[in-house]
Parts: structure tokens; C-alpha cells; sequence
């Protein structure tokens, strides 16, 4: 199990906007690179991307809360 | 009725702003705050503070029903909504009008007139301000349009009258080429969208940007000059003037005086810029819209001009009248102002929240630091990465930028990373010092890597 970590602290979201869907759901599978969040931090956006391929377990924060920098954000199968 | 207890729907730099000005009336301050910002300067500072919501500002500082009762339940008898959040949301005046609380700024109506754009170009054209000139309507077919263009001047922009956005927008400098373009944009249109009409505008290039400080009571409106904004990144204004070396004195009596008359024609209350595209080749300046607050770069007219205009707009807000005539305000000297952010300018301007680890504050005749920065003082990566101001005030223009340096080189924010080392490069850089730029030359600039680490502008530890 490897835990996709946030680089910098801001508010997690899950998709790209409420209108999208998330970017993983359980069971999804995961390549390198593949965007699984979005970090808004000071009204800037950063995409949050995997650095290791498998199979997408769960998201540890909810959409839309606060996370600091280093702070687990997803689980990945490797 | 005078304004005896304020209270402040802002946060960072600008509430610590509103809450000097206040105390310097003798006006007891009220400050909101997220619960991201329990520890920020303002509420410090205020007579009392309230927390509004959680640190995301849907919820908190963007909440109209939550901030209306927060605002009650303190007993404020008026609202400082600052820039940006909810200064210029017409609902939120309208809900505290229902509350019997003051909003310091303009009527609900005057915000919802000045903030459509096309009721903002009517009421313009008709106080006297130039506009972009451009087609009356719809143009269908190609000989109107080379009517049109004659009448408007070349370069003109071909719009759809349909969409909206940039969307098919070309630009034509002479009639051979509007009669090339235009059909193509009219079978564009009428694929987009069903309609193949078009509207034509000059194309004003390269231009500048100015804008006109106004403040009005009601009855009477004065303009404190204009400010000088062309520096800029991704449409955020990142060095600004007061005032604009570029205008002749005709020019800017002209600007300024139609600016006055706008302001009177919507019974204006409070603090209001009127923004403008300059065209320096033909010396022609357009409205392009106006801001029916107070704005950030408000400082460089108070250093200009030797007015309070925060405390203006809440003697005014209060049913004062305005202190000063218009022959009472004298333009002075120089003023800039340059934005400290906390981003990273060698590494795409990254935003860089952190902990404030060491500050010092250049001091001096003609230096000025508004912010909301204190030792030990953690940013919140909520709320956008304003951290202060720098303004100076000098004889002409390059003392001004002259002391900027000096100030800049004496300014040390420790913890974050700042844009300080770009305003050190804009402020040697040989284009800047003569004032020749445009709202297109800072991006480009940037672009062709113009800023490096050197030791003439990483000098500091910030």
C-alpha cells in the first residue's frame, strides 16, 4: 500500500470541478503520473499526480477539506 | 448618522488597513475572521473580533447571511467590505439595507449599474467618457463592415455579436484584410452559434493601463488623479503609479474630469475607480470598466494626494459630506507601489504559504509598508498570497524608483518565498526606469528569462 502524499499545505479536491467526476474510484487502476487530486492553494491549482502504478484503493481526505503539506491524501495498491 | 461602530468583512492586509484608518476617527472596530485566521494581525489589532465560519471563504468571508448576522448580532452599525470577497456583491448590500446596517461604498443599484458592462458603457457615453469605438450593433454584411472600420479606425477586432469570450475574434489592420476576414468570422459565427452576425470594435494594441480615483458623497463627487497599472501578470497588477508620466496635462484633465462627471451622474457614494486602456501612439484613453470599491493599489494616491481616502469613504459612508474640493487636492511627486506576494518568482510564481520566521520593515521619509505580517505569524494557504505593500513617495519619478530600491533592499521577510527579487529586477530594468511598457510587455519579458537569480536582486535572505 503506498500513500499518495500532498505537496504543499491548501484544500483537497477530489475532481476537477462538482460537475466532474473523481479522478479514481476503488478499484480503478493507476499509472505513473496519472492526475488522483487537486490541491488549491492560495487561489492557484495543482495538480496532484501518482508516482507509482496500481489499483486505486481510497481517498483519505474528504473533497473539500483542509490538508497540510506532507499529508496523506490517497491509498494505491502497488 | 456617523459611523461609531465598523464593522470589518475582510481580511489579510486590508482589514489591518480599515481598522488604522477607523482608530483614527475614534471608531470602534469589529473584525471577522475564518477560523484559518484566529491569529491573523486585524484581529489583533480590532476592539473586538467574531469568527464568521471555516477557513474556506464560501463559507466564511464570502457567506452573505452568515456575515449579515454576524455584523447584527455585534451590533455594527456599518460593514467595511474592503476588495475582493463580497465588496462589490449588490445581494449583500441589499441584506445588510434589510438589517438597517450601513455598507460602505455605493447604493446596491450603482453596483448592479457598474457592474454590467453594458450598462457601465451606456452610463459612460453618456457622462462624456470615451469608449472603445465600435459598431452601433449587428454588422451583416461585408460592406457594412468596411463602413464601419472606416468610420471606427483601423485596427479593428471582429467579434461574433452572438458569443461571448475571445471565440473567433481576429484582428484586421486594413480594409483588404477585414474583407478576407470577415467572412470567415461570419461562417464561424453561424457554426458556433446559429448566427452569423458580427460586431466590430477598435483594436486598441499594446495599450496601457490607467485608471482614475473618484470618491463621492451622494450630490458631489472629486477625482484624486490617476494611477498607472500597466505592469502586469496573468491580469493581476503586480507595480503600480500614481501618477502616469505618460499623460500630457490636457490628457489628463480631460480623464479626470469626465471621470468626475460619470460619478456624478450615478449620485456615487463612496471610493470608485474608472479603469481605462490608454493608447500612447494616438493618445486616445477608453473605459473599460469601473470598480466600485477600494483597491489595492489605493496607497500610491494617498502618498500622491496626502488623503486618508479610507477614512474618506467612511466619513462619507457615515452621511458626511466630502472634505475636500476639487481645487483642494494637489498632485505631489511620485508615488509606486509594488506587491509583495508570497510566490516563488523563479519557479512559475508558485505559492509559497509558511511561516514568518524574521521581518524587517524599511523605515524612512517617503516609505510606507502596508501588510499584516508579524514574527511567527503562519500564512494560511486559503486566501490568495498578498502578504504587503511597498509604497514609496518621491520628488519624480526616479527618485521614487531610486527609493524603491533602497526600500526594497531593506525589506527582509524571512520563512517565505517573495516576489521581492522581481521588483528589484523591474526596478533596474532600463525599459521600467524610462516607462516604456504596456500591459503585453511584462509576461514577454518574463518569457525571455529576464529574471535571474542574481545578486543584485537575491541580495536579501527573502
Amino acid at each position: 500500500m503506498v500513500q499518495v502524499l500532498s505537496p504543499v499545505p491548501g484544500t483537497f479536491y477530489t475532481q476537477a470541478s462538482p460537475e466532474e467526476p473523481v479522478y479514481k474510484a476503488a478499484g480503478d487502476a493507476v499509472s505513473v503520473g496519472d492526475t488522483v487530486g487537486l490541491i488549491e492553494v492560495m487561489k492557484t491549482f495543482i495538480e496532484v499526480k501518482a508516482e507509482v502504478a496500481g489499483t486505486f484503493t481510497e481517498y483519505l481526505v474528504e473533497s473539500g477539506g483542509a490538508v497540510t503539506a506532507g499529508q496523506p491524501l490517497a491509498e494505491i495498491e502497488a | 448618522m456617523a459611523i461609531k461602530r465598523l464593522f470589518i468583512a475582510n481580511r489579510g492586509e486590508i482589514a489591518v488597513r480599515i481598522i488604522r484608518a477607523a482608530k483614527a476617527m475614534g471608531v470602534h472596530t469589529i473584525q471577522a475572521y475564518s477560523e484559518a485566521d484566529a491569529d491573523m494581525l486585524a484581529v489583533r489589532l480590532a476592539d473586538e473580533a467574531v469568527c464568521i465560519g471555516p477557513a474556506q471563504a464560501a463559507l466564511s468571508y464570502l457567506n452573505v447571511e452568515g456575515m449579515v448576522a454576524a455584523a447584527k448580532a455585534a451590533h455594527a452599525d456599518a460593514v467595511h467590505p474592503g476588495y475582493g470577497f463580497l465588496a462589490e456583491n449588490a445581494g449583500f448590500v441589499r441584506a445588510l439595507d434589510a438589517a438597517g446596517i450601513i455598507f460602505v461604498g455605493p447604493s446596491a443599484d450603482t453596483i448592479d449599474a457598474m457592474g454590467d458592462k453594458v450598462s457601465a458603457r451606456q452610463a459612460a457615453q453618456a457622462a462624456g467618457v470615451p469608449v472603445v469605438p465600435g459598431s452601433k450593433g449587428r454588422v451583416e454584411t461585408i460592406d457594412d463592415a468596411v463602413d464601419v472600420a472606416a468610420k471606427i479606425g483601423y485596427p479593428v477586432m471582429i467579434k461574433a455579436a452572438a458569443g461571448g469570450g475571445g471565440k473567433g475574434i481576429r484582428i484586421a489592420d486594413t480594409e483588404a484584410e477585414l474583407r478576407k476576414m470577415a467572412p470567415q468570422a461570419q461562417a464561424e459565427a453561424k457554426a458556433s452559434f446559429g448566427d452569423g452576425g458580427l460586431y466590430l470594435e477598435r483594436a486598441i494594441q499594446s495599450p496601457r493601463h490607467i485608471e482614475v480615483q473618484i470618491m463621492g458623497d451622494g450630490t458631489n463627487a472629486v477625482h484624486y488623479f490617476e494611477r498607472e497599472c500597466s505592469l502586469q501578470r496573468r491580469r493581476q497588477k503586480v507595480w503600480e503609479e500614481a501618477g502616469a508620466e505618460c499623460l500630457d496635462e490636457a490628457t489628463r484633465a480631460h480623464l479626470c474630469d469626465t471621470a468626475v462627471a460619470l460619478a456624478k451622474a450615478v449620485n456615487y457614494v463612496g471610493a470608485g475607480t474608472l479603469e481605462y486602456l490608454y493608447d500612447s501612439v494616438t493618445a486616445n484613453f477608453y473605459f473599460i470598466e469601473m470598480n466600485t470599491r477600494i483597491q489595492v493599489e489605493h496607497p500610491v494616491t494617498e502618498m500622491l494626494t496626502g488623503t486618508d481616502l479610507v477614512q474618506e469613504m467612511i466619513h462619507v459612508a457615515g452621511g458626511g459630506k466630502l472634505r475636500q474640493r476639487q481645487s483642494d487636492i494637489i498632485r505631489s511627486g511620485h508615488a509606486i507601489e509594488v506587491r509583495l506576494n508570497a510566490e516563488d518568482p523563479f519557479l512559475q510564481f508558485m505559492p509559497c504559504p509558511g511561516q514568518i520566521t524574521g521581518l524587517r520593515v524599511p523605515e524612512g521619509e517617503g516609505i510606507r509598508f502596508d501588510h499584516f505580517l508579524y514574527e511567527g505569524y503562519q500564512i494560511p494557504p486559503f486566501y490568495d498570497s498578498l502578504l504587503g505593500k511597498l509604497i514609496v513617495h518621491g520628488r519624480d519619478r526616479q527618485a521614487a524608483i531610486d527609493l524603491l530600491i533602497t526600500a526594497l533592499k531593506g525589506l527582509e521577510i524571512e520563512g517565505v518565498k517573495t516576489t521581492k527579487p522581481l521588483h528589484l529586477a523591474l526596478a533596474q530594468d532600463a525599459s521600467v526606469r524610462s516607462d516604456d511598457f504596456h500591459t503585453q510587455w511584462l509576461e514577454p519579458w518574463l518569457a525571455s528569462g529576464n529574471l535571474k537569480p542574481t545578486p543584485e536582486i537575491t541580495g536579501g535572505t527573502s
